[in-house]
């Protein structure tokens, strides 16, 4: 079994118009509906939501002190705005289910491998 | 033999160890060991077989040596024998498994995989081309094609793409995409004497893949696609210029592979699961069956476009339908139906060359010559740069009275 992240992205949140309360009831109805069938199928790892680029901080060592940076650390239009960490047999299955989190949020996945670890 | 054998064995390596690198470097191994061995004691009964097993146990001697190997002897001592005892080469002879080759195909034309990444890994690992073949297929440097197959490969193993036929419900849609890279292959083989060699290879291809999958009517029709368009290659160029099906030398057509791809059109039509290649194949049937280009079954054609056109709606089936109908209706039709479609296929040097045409049927000179030019501009082939050239020139002879045949004049540039 092969671990994989699930990832979505947002542009610029100026240009986001906001869901009305019924857009987010359903929403709402169709991401749980989505997490109850990974979690009862073992595909299920961990989900997260993340704050705008402008809540990050880049922490970097420099000359041996700590240096914060307020801000993301790659400037770009596009952000990672959450996330899924799936557990599947193989790229086949992982797009599977990205096909069903993209028919969820109505946005592209991106979905990246992650890295066995030797033994694990 | 080299190239069929080398896809085989590595097919069947990839099953075995489930790595596409160390299965490659294993059959490459073992032609080295077959170079020698071969010239003394004469090519083996089962040359594949022979490849395997040599390649399976040299791998196999390989991962011992190495740490990573020796924990996996470990795990598969009882079945892998001990260190040094004889163990591998007992097993006897394998065999090559077809099965593994239809599995290797659908892996290196997964659709998560790039265009140009499946067609350089199905002709590397299918195909058995050298890296500097694949390379000079496209017209890349040896180190480009090396890091772009490495990368594949690299995107195989990480992500985990499979290694098995799709299921049922996918299997349609992942067979288009392996079918289109195989089209793709013949077609970049089209009028680049550089290249016909991958034109002999896609249709290598695609009769192993009719072979494995006798139920897949359109894997048929890409076979019968590109038996008849092989068929004309004789007589398609003459002195390095495109020579149009209306000029061209019927009987210089390759008559058993006509015979062949009318067969297997036969036979789609009667299986009756039409598909886009089965289409686009029994078009270029109708065009073989004429013994002239007046006496082509234009009324059919139109139809089998329009068929075509109601299962793929692209600007360039349009765009052969619209020639076609310049047979059928005219060059007014045909010029109204390329008007349509202009706009969105305002880079490709085929509609214009095709309004060109059109236009000098008309008699509209200037407008013709602009139309050449342009597709001139745009075209990719030596041949087709040619053939646009002498168009022009031969413009400026033409009569200025328009042309009033209806169903003989002009030319059909689909069927090439």
């Amino acid at each position: 079994m092969s671990q994989y992240l699930l990832s979505t992205y947002a542009g610029d949140s100026k240009v986001r118009t906001p869901m009305t309360p019924e857009e987010t009831q359903t929403f709402m109805e169709r991401i749980t509906a989505l997490e109850s069938e990974m979690k009862a199928s073992g595909t299920f790892v961990f989900t997260g939501r993340l704050h705008d680029p402008d809540a990050a901080t880049v922490v970097r060592s420099q000359d041996g002190d700590l240096v914060m940076t307020d801000g993301p650390f790659a400037e770009s239009k596009e952000h990672i705005a959450g996330f899924y960490i799936i557990n599947a047999g193989d790229l086949d299955a992982a797009l599977a289910w990205a096909g069903k989190v993209v028919d969820a949020i109505n946005h592209p996945i991106e979905v990246t491998p992650f890295f066995e670890m030797p033994g694990a | 033999m080299f190239r069929e054998v080398y896809g085989q064995a590595v097919a069947t390596l990839v099953r075995v160890f489930g790595d596409i690198t160390l299965a490659e470097d294993a059959v490459q191994d073992a032609f080295v060991v077959a170079s020698d061995r071969w010239l003394n004691d004469g090519i083996p009964p089962n040359p594949a077989g022979w490849i395997i097993t040599t390649a399976r146990n040299r791998a196999i001697d390989g991962l011992r040596r190495s740490a990573r190997g020796r924990e996996l002897d470990e795990q598969l001592g009882a079945v892998a024998g001990t260190s040094h005892g004889p163990g591998a080469e007992d097993w006897g002879e394998d065999e090559p498994v077809s099965d593994d080759q239809l599995r290797l195909i659908f892996t290196c034309c997964h659709p998560a995989l790039r265009t140009e990444h499946q067609v350089a890994l199905t002709l590397r690992l299918l195909g058995g081309l050298s890296v500097d073949e694949v390379a000079r297929s496209f017209l890349v440097s040896e180190s480009a094609m090396a890091k772009r197959l490495v990368r594949a490969k690299y995107k195989i193993k990480a992500a985990k793409i499979p290694y098995r036929v799709p299921a049922e419900a996918d299997l349609p849609e992942r067979l288009r995409s392996v079918l289109s890279v195989v089209y793709l292959i013949y077609n970049t083989g089209v009028d680049d004497p550089e290249r016909a060699s991958l034109r002999g290879e896609a249709v290598r291809l695609a009769r192993a893949l009719v072979e494995l999958m006798p139920d897949e009517p359109e894997a048929a029709g890409l076979l019968a696609l590109m038996l008849l368009s092989e068929s004309r290659v004789p007589a398609r160029t003459a002195e390095s210029a495109l020579v149009l099906l209306r000029d061209q030398d019927r009987t210089k057509w390759d008559r058993t592979m006509i015979e062949e791809g009318q067969a297997i059109v036969r036979a789609c039509v009667r299986r009756d699961r039409p598909g886009p290649l089965q289409l686009q194949a029994a078009i270029q049937a109708v065009h073989c069956d004429a013994d002239s280009f007046e006496a082509t079954d234009w009324p059919q054609i139109v139809d089998l476009y329009d068929h075509l056109f109601s299962v793929m709606p692209t600007p360039v089936v349009a765009l052969n339908r619209a020639i076609a109908v310049g047979e059928t209706e005219g060059p007014g039709a045909a010029l109204t139906a390329l008007n349509a479609i202009a706009p969105d296929l305002d880079n490709y040097h085929l509609m214009h060359a095709a309004r060109g045409t059109t236009l000098r049927r008309l008699g509209q000179r200037d407008a013709a010559k602009t139309a050449y030019e342009r597709a001139a501009r745009l075209a990719v082939t030596e041949a087709d740069r040619r053939f646009l050239a002498q168009q022009i020139e031969e413009l400026a002879g033409d009569d200025v009275q328009p042309d009033r045949r209806s169903a003989s004049g002009g030319s059909h540039r689909s069927g090439r």
